[in-house]
This record gives structure tokens, sequence and C-alpha cells, in this order.
């Protein structure tokens, strides 16, 4: 094993970690539930607000002590960075898109794979659909860029 | 203090019927989970490039095959598989399942539909924009969340004034 094979498969594991806090939140959370987050979306239940308020509360203090003071990553030396995209016209169009899909479902990717692992095998079909929908955009967006770059 | 106790209950009752604990806890440990990450690789972890970054390990499509999707694919599927465990822990370990939902397959199908376009093309999702956005105090994020809560809640109660249930 090379220094980094070592580096990378510790990456991997950390990963793996961090995702094993956040699926384990989501199901403490009840967002694995879809009936929990339309509960939230038709005013019958506020509880949404702490999860995602709690949430980037947490990561918020994260980024401004690692961005205000400390070196790069010690897994990968990476510099630390808050999370800025660039605005423009797709990011309210996606969100809209993304809201009436949210609301028709009441699923998003993150509480639909932890929807899996608590045994909801019916929200294949919503995990389905999210592949079908990224697969669409993605022929959709690379058909455009072909016919622009001609 | 013993008059006020109940008073605050029954006030808190109403918008939290499930309480507020367990919505607190979860979002720690979500964000938890983002910041174990974040503070040993640097690396902003999302839950809805996975599908594109994925795409590109069976899909010819230029779009999947972009350099940040093709170099990320391999933590994201360790994350997501992180996610599932995480959960399974809690549902079939910790909180005796299984529990399946009753929301029909036709509105799980079409939303996941409009929520892998909707994310794709907005740049992120819940976890993406709603915990590492926001928690980067970013405008962009902050608009697509106002976006997307918006469009969900006029969704969600146009469905139930439809009389669709669950």
């Amino acid at each position: 094993m090379t220094d980094a094979d070592r580096r990378r498969s510790g990456v991997v594991a950390v990963v793996f970690l961090g995702g094993l806090a956040f699926g384990f939140g989501l199901a403490v959370s009840g967002m694995a539930r879809p009936e929990v987050v339309l509960d939230f979306l038709q005013f019958e239940d506020f509880g949404l607000l702490f999860v995602m308020g709690g949430a980037a509360a947490v990561t918020g203090l994260a980024f401004f002590v690692a961005t205000s003071g400390l070196d790069g990553a010690p897994l990968t030396g990476r510099e630390y960075t808050r999370r800025i995209k660039a605005f423009d016209r797709n990011v309210v169009v996606g969100g809209a898109v993304f809201g009436v899909g949210w609301g028709l479902s009441g699923v998003c990717p993150g509480a639909a794979y932890a929807s899996l692992g608590v045994g909801n095998l019916p929200v294949l079909w919503a995990i389905a659909g999210m592949f079908l929908g990224a697969y669409g955009q993605g022929v959709v967006r690379s058909r455009l860029a072909a016919a622009t770059a001609r | 203090m013993g008059t006020l106790t109940p008073l605050l209950a029954s006030a808190l009752e109403a918008p939290f019927p499930r309480g507020v604990l367990p919505y607190l806890l979860g979002g720690l440990l979500v964000g938890l989970g983002a910041t174990i990450i974040y503070l040993s690789t640097g690396i902003i972890a999302g839950a809805s490039t996975f599908l594109e970054s994925t795409l590109s390990y069976v899909s010819n499509v230029d779009r999947f095959h972009r350099d940040t999707y093709v170099r990320s694919r391999g933590w994201r599927v360790a994350f997501t598989l992180g996610i599932v465990a995480g959960a399974a822990v809690w549902g079939l370990v910790l909180d005796p399942g299984p529990w399946t939902t009753d929301v029909q397959w036709w509105r799980l199908l079409g939303g996941g539909v409009l929520v892998g376009v909707g994310t794709r093309l907005g740049k992120g999702c819940t976890s993406g924009h709603g915990v590492c956005g926001v928690g980067s105090l970013s405008t962009t994020s902050l608009v697509n969340v106002a976006t997307f809560m918006a469009f969900a809640i006029g969704t969600a109660q146009l469905i139930q004034a439809l009389g669709v249930s669950p």
C-alpha cells in the first residue's frame, strides 16, 4: 500500500463515519419519514425547522472556526472553504422544481437514503425517480452544450 | 415554576405535536456528521451530487463525466452507504421497525423525478444548500432554500386541499 492509497482509504473511512452520524441523525429527527416532512409543509408540525437550523448551526460553527484559523485539512491537505456557489437563474428555477417535488413526495436525497436504511422499501420509487430526473437533466444539458459548441 | 411548566408544555404542543427534542438532537447529529467529514478532509458534503457522480459509472453522457464528478464519485458512494447504515442502526436496531411509508407510489416517483431535476439544476438540495450553504451564510443557498420552501409548502398544501392522502 502506497502513502496515497493509505490516505485515500482514510478519506473513505472518515466520510463513511460522517455519513453514519448524518444518516443516524436523519432517522432520529424523523426526516427519513416522508409523513413527517409533509406534516411540516402542511403546517402541522414545525419540528423540521429545528433539524435544518440545528444542523446549519453546527456546520456553520465548523466553517467559521476552520476558515478563520486552521491550516489545511489533515487527511487531504485541502484548504478549508465555505460553501459558496455562483448565483444564476438556474438556482431559482432548480429550487422551484425541487420544491414542487419535495412537496409532492416529502422526500429529498439524503432523507431518501436514510429512509431506505430504516427499511422503508417503497422509497425506492422516489430514489428511482431521482436517478431518472438527474439522468434526464444530464442528457438535456449535454445536448444543449453540444448544440452551443457547434 | 409549578404553573409555568405545564403552560409552556401546552404552548409548545400545538406547533410541535411530536416534541422538539428528537428534531433538535437529530439536526445536531446531521451537522456533526457533516463536520466530521469537513474538519478531517475539507470536503463539504451534499447528498444529491451522488446522483450524477454515480451515473458516471453506467452512462456515457458527457455531463456525468465532468472531472469533478468522476474524481468525487468514490467518496460519494461511501457517504451514501454511511447514511443508509446510520439510519439502519437507528431504525432496525434502536427503534425496532420495520417501518414503511403510506405515501402513494406515484407521489414518490413523480416527486423523485422533480427532485432529481431540480436539485441538479439548482446546484444542491436540503443538505448542500439547506445545511452547508446556510451554514456558510451563502446568498445563493439562502435564495435557493427560500424558493424551494415556498414551492414545497404551496405544493403540499394544494395536494392536501385536493384531498390526496397520504
